[in-house]
């Protein structure tokens, strides 16, 4: 199963800001490149991009958790 | 009533900076930190740490009623903020204030006029600071352009009465420019916001970002000089010095004087700072802003003047007048302070947390580290990428940068990519050398080169 990993270690954001939609949504289409997640770290935000393409299974970390360097955010199907 | 222990409110250099001041002066030590941060070096120096919640600042280092209740809890009589998160925040002062403690810094009333850009603007007219200046608000048409740009003097920059962040700014040096720039800012005000009101403001040329350095005690201030700050990217400072070297004498003591006038104006208590934008060709400076608390660059002043900032405002906060006289207070030498971020400078800047590895920070004569790492320190991904700041001090400006230069080849940070490369390029610059650069010096700069660690 693919899966998109945190690229930095710091704190994984869903939604371009509070009260946003999220990016994505459990069953959404990704193409590669798409947009899943911000991640903040030291106090710069990086986007977190899909390297596969694929429909998001489920995420594995909820809004504003703190994450590792390499820590799997979503698993896509297919 | 002297302080006898003190609840540290912060995290990173300052805290183990503000540690140390407060043991040396025989205070006993609480300190703050997050669930992230339970293995920073100010918890192991300080006589006692609490946690105060978890890693994200706002359920932590900016939450008012947990830092106030572990302070209150761990029965401290003072709180001491640093810089950032709470340091400026008046309603935080008066919580502590509330709670029976002292705040380590200006009272609330101060911290919010000062912090209110209007009316620090208005407090420093009120003491014969000079501000930039600008029209008296909007004004109506070309005809009250030209007029008020005759009182202001040229060149001048129209700005959108409804803009921001530099939009449709537009430069004029004479009256003919502003009789054919005025519409054209109207127009496009209009088309942008909806409302093509504008205003006029003196433009600075080349300025130069220019600090005094102040202490109070709540009836009496003194001033520690000043220091240039002009080196910045995305406004963020990187190199810092004291004394400016742009300065004559004669202008350095008009620009102290006023800072000492400003700060008695408003009670000042505690250490702050007093900006400036300093304009070379006219040897003009203007205020901007205050900041009501300690700074990152404070060490450049403590190593010309001798004064140690931390101790004084800590002496004051409890009550004792300040130790200090004006006429004692002498500059020695010059001093430049770089920050050691976590960051690499050869990829735009990343931010770079890591574990640190092998450590070899300079010492010697002329030197000083204010920092939060050691060996085997993991550094959090939640918080700024401030690891250090490497202080050098010598009998002139010049010797100051050879020391810099040589103290930054013996400096070793394994295991994570820092700012060093940046400053080895800056302290061989001969622009930077000869002491020719301004606010929007480095940005350029930057573009042009590749910052690769050797």
């Amino acid at each position: 199963m693919p899966e998109i990993r945190s690229p930095l270690p710091g704190t994984f954001y869903r939604a371009a800001a509070p009260g946003e939609p999220p990016f994505k949504k459990e069953g959404d289409a990704v193409a590669v490149g798409d947009v899943i997640g911000l991640v903040e770290v030291m106090k710069s935000f990086m986007e977190v991009k899909a390297d596969a393409a694929g429909t998001i299974a489920r995420f594995l970390v909820e809004n504003e958790q703190p994450v590792t360097a390499g820590a799997v955010l979503a698993e896509l199907e297919g | 009533m002297a302080i006898r222990r003190l609840f540290i409110a912060n995290r990173g250099e300052i805290a183990v900076r503000v540690v140390r001041s407060a043991k040396a002066l025989g205070i006993e030590t609480v300190q703050a930190h997050s669930e992230a941060d339970a293995e920073m070096l100010a918890v192991r120096l300080a006589d006692r740490a609490v946690c105060i919640g978890p890693a994200a600042a706002r359920h932590s280092y900016l939450n008012i009623d947990a830092v106030v209740g572990a302070a209150r809890d761990a029965g401290c009589d003072a709180v001491h903020p640093g810089y950032g998160f709470l340091a400026e925040n008046a309603a935080f002062a008066e919580a502590v204030e509330a709670a029976g403690m002292i705040f380590v810094g200006p009272s609330p009333d101060t911290i919010r006029t000062m912090g209110d850009k209007a009316a620090a603007r208005a407090a420093a007219i009120a003491a014969g600071v000079p501000v930039v200046p600008g029209s008296d608000g909007r004004l109506a048409d070309v005809a009250a352009a030209v007029e008020a740009a005759e009182a202001i003097g040229y060149p001048v920059m129209i700005k959108a009465a409804a803009g921001g962040g530099g939009r449709g700014i537009r430069v004029a040096d004479s009256a003919d420019d502003l009789r054919r720039l005025v519409p054209q800012a109207q127009a496009e005000a209009q088309a942008a916001f909806g409302d093509g009101g504008f205003y006029l403001e003196r433009v600075v040329r080349d300025a130069r970002h220019i600090e005094v350095q102040i202490v109070g005690d709540g009836s009496r201030a003194v001033h520690c000089f000043e220091r240039e700050c002009s080196l910045q990217r995305r406004r963020q400072k990187v190199w810092e010095e004291a004394p400016a070297a742009c300065l004559d004498d004669a202008t350095r003591a008009e620009l102290c004087r006023s800072a000492v006038a400003l700060a008695e104006s408003v009670g000042y208590r505690g250490a702050g700072t007093l900006e400036y934008l300093y304009e070379p060709a006219t040897g003009a400076f203007f205020f901007i802003e205050m900041n009501t608390r300690i700074q990152v660059e404070h060490p450049v002043t403590e190593m010309v003047t001798g004064v140690d900032l931390i101790a004084e405002m800590i002496r004051v906060a409890g009550g004792a007048p300040l130790s200090l006289r004006q006429e004692d207070i002498r500059l020695t030498g010059h001093a430049v302070e770089v920050r050691i971020n976590a960051e690499d400078p050869a990829n735009n800047f990343m931010p770079f947390p890591g574990v640190v590895g092998a450590l070899s920070i300079p010492e010697g004569e002329g030197l000083r580290f204010d920092g939060m790492i050691y060996e085997g320190y993991a550094i959090p991904p939640f918080y700024d990428s401030l690891l250090g700041k490497l202080i050098v001090h010598g009998p002139d400006r010049a010797a100051a940068i050879d020391r810099l230069a040589a103290a930054l080849r013996d400096l070793r940070v394994d295991g994570v990519k820092t700012t060093a490369p940046l400053h080895v390029a800056l302290a061989a610059d001969p622009a930077v050398r000869a002491g020719d650069f301004h606010t929007q010096f480095l940005e350029p700069w930057l573009a042009g080169r590749s910052l690769a660690a050797e």
